[in-house]
């Protein structure tokens, strides 16, 4: 029973992490349209900003202030949206797939710092010796990833809610408008660009927050843990869960993980021997099936957007 | 220096091979295909199918080349390898991407050829394994052609480059004096001009995807014999070749050609001055570059 209860633990914990990534994504794809073909960069980036600010000193490396782990955070969460914004400017102005290109580069950049930079990132052996906030105060390990689950459903909440805000503003509006017609939105005095960039930076932010929380949780970071499947699987999470809608991109996110985490349980439990080597290859194909299948039958997802033309017209809406 | 110059021209010929279809395709259809670079790798295994399969019929294919680590029977698998990926690559758009086009925007087709290029890599894994191959396990060495500066050549090298010329010559060929060619470069230019005309858009489109395909399939094969076949070479080189297509502008053939041999020169260039691991970065670098100072690249049209 504890068994299980500390695997359901264990399980939510990445899987919400991972919700606050695609949260940010739905912002970018979901609500204005922007493709980011490299989450995995900011996630990486919030993820080895925390570490590389809030982590112990390393001998004749930089890195490792050892500052308190809410600064550290926010950290991580800004180095990902500079990040956004080198990106974002060179390609929200341009045609629409440069930044789906652009991102996809820096992602395979990213990766390649993080493999190499040895003084900066730790390289292939990572960074490691990271003292997760309160742990010696709470002593239990066990209550500890139980309480550390409340905070991520905390912060997912927090996000969920922001966001959920925001996309019902006028600057969601606008976002949306955006992403449906950019010349009528020019046509009344909106920057399109601007628009975008600032859509770009925060969801990426917010990816940044994700992979924040996902270093504290385990306490470390390496080039293992930013493989570019990562970006595939925050992407399948969101389609699966349908994009413009908060609530899809979650139950997206559990479904999607769900089968991940099922899909190589049962690989490693019944695939023969000599097929082992290729359980990872089989996963691949089944995230690539999802998705190119998703996007043919059923490219609203499981919980498609809600459109509203507005507030007034309440009979002409829901068929599209 | 000198031999990294011709480093540079190599690995760039090939990369302007695989990026004449990519920017073909980007343009026609309007959607960044990220499954094209596994294009390459696919034709580059088909290859070496093939030469199994010819060298297992007759005794006189397996005979080399002259100077050259190929044996007649790849030269023959090469080209069942590019029909067979021009195939492909028309069969993969109407599974999928012809769909798409009809269903939603060009920016959901950019995210199919993400899944797309998965599963073509990985099913690759899965038939020939996750291990490195050669077409040839011989030990072919190079030639020194000069001390100092060192220059190092191969003759399949010299192979490769003649190949690539003379394909991208044959090809101006075709565009500039054939019928085919000019319906490809009219819808290429304005596919709805194009259509008013006369030409059948369905039909160019398939022809572009073919032409793309077999050119892939070339580069794949040419890429494998410099260096090895390994399931994940389209990874490897799929930043590499949206640089070279966005370098010489998206929709120029010929830019692609420039685009290519820019890129390879540049990344070869640059490993004098940067650290061998950071040699996938340097692609990004290259685009990152272009979109700030001419996001048309060399010979492309704003749109």
């Amino acid at each position: 029973m504890i068994g299980l209860i500390s695997y359901l633990t264990f399980f939510f914990t990445i899987a919400l992490i991972l919700a606050i990534a695609v949260l940010g994504l739905n912002l970018q794809w979901g609500f204005t349209g922007l493709f980011n073909g490299g989450v995995v960069a900011f996630f990486a980036a919030g993820a080895y900003g925390l570490i590389m600010l809030g982590g112990p000193a390393r001998a004749n490396e930089f890195g490792g202030f050892d500052l308190p782990y809410l600064i550290a955070l926010a950290g991580g969460v800004l180095l990902s949206g500079v990040l956004a914004l080198v990106v974002g400017l060179a390609t929200t102005r341009l045609r629409h797939d440069y930044l789906a290109i652009a991102t996809f580069g820096v992602a395979i950049a990213i990766e390649s710092v993080a493999r190499n930079a040895e003084y900066l990132t730790g390289g292939a052996k990572g960074l490691r010796g990271f003292e997760r906030p309160l742990e010696a105060w709470v002593g239990q390990p066990q209550l500890y990833s139980f309480l550390f689950l409340c905070v991520v459903i905390v912060c997912l909440v927090g996000v969920y809610i922001a966001l959920e805000k925001l996309v019902d503003s006028p600057f969601g509006r606008l976002l949306r408008a955006v992403r449906e017609n950019e010349r009528a939105a020019q046509s009344l005095g909106k920057s399109p660009a601007h628009i975008r960039l600032t859509a770009f930076v925060i969801g990426a932010m917010i990816m940044g927050l994700s992979g924040g929380l996902y270093a504290t949780f385990y306490a470390f970071i390496s080039p293992q843990d930013i493989a570019p499947i990562l970006t595939f699987q925050i992407w399948a999470m969101l389609i699966v869960g349908g994009s413009g809608n908060n609530r899809g991109a979650i139950l997206g996110t559990l479904v999607v993980w769900g089968g991940w985490v099922g899909s190589g349980w049962a690989l490693t439990a019944f695939a023969p021997a000599s097929m082992q080597l290729y359980a990872g290859s089989i996963q691949y194909i089944l995230i690539g099936c999802i998705i190119v299948f998703t996007l043919l039958a059923r490219p609203r997802g499981l919980l498609p957007e809600r459109l509203t033309t507005t507030q007034y017209a309440e009979s002409s809406v829901e068929k599209r | 220096m000198l031999q990294s110059l011709f480093d540079g021209i190599l690995v760039g010929s090939v990369l302007a091979l695989g990026a004449i279809g990519l920017t073909l395709i980007m343009h026609i259809l309007r959607f960044a295909n990220f499954s094209h670079a596994e294009l390459l790798s696919l034709g580059a295994y088909f290859a070496l199918t093939f030469d199994a399969v010819f060298g297992a019929v007759s005794n006189v294919l397996v005979q080399k080349l002259p100077w050259l680590s190929v044996t007649w029977s790849l030269a023959c698998a090469v080209l069942i390898a590019m029909a067979l990926t021009g195939a492909t690559a028309a069969i993969i758009d109407l599974l999928v991407f012809r769909r798409l086009r009809r269903l939603a925007g060009p920016l959901t087709m950019v995210f199919a050829s993400f899944g797309v290029s998965l599963i073509v890599r990985n099913v690759i894994g899965l038939v020939y394994g996750l291990r490195s191959t050669h077409y040839n396990n011989d030990i072919v060495f190079a030639m020194m052609i000069s001390a100092d500066p060192l220059l190092l050549v191969k003759a399949d090298q010299i192979f490769i480059m003649c190949l690539a010329l003379v394909i991208m010559v044959a090809l101006h060929l075709v565009l500039t004096r054939t019928s085919i060619g000019y319906t490809l470069l009219a819808v290429s230019e304005n596919p709805t001009l194009a259509q008013v005309n006369g030409i059948n858009l369905g039909a160019t489109v398939r022809l572009a995807w073919m032409l793309g395909g077999g050119l892939a399939a070339i580069a794949g094969f040419c890429y494998a014999l410099n260096n090895q076949l390994s399931p994940v070479m389209g990874r490897d080189l799929v930043l590499s070749l949206f640089a070279a297509a966005i370098v010489g502008g998206i929709g120029s053939i010929y830019g692609a050609v420039l685009g290519g041999l820019i890129v390879g020169l540049a990344s070869s260039l640059a490993l004098i001055i940067i650290p061998a691991g950071y040699k996938p970065a340097i692609p990004f670098l290259i685009i990152l570059a272009t979109l700030y100072v001419r996001p048309n690249g060399l010979f492309g049209q704003s749109r």
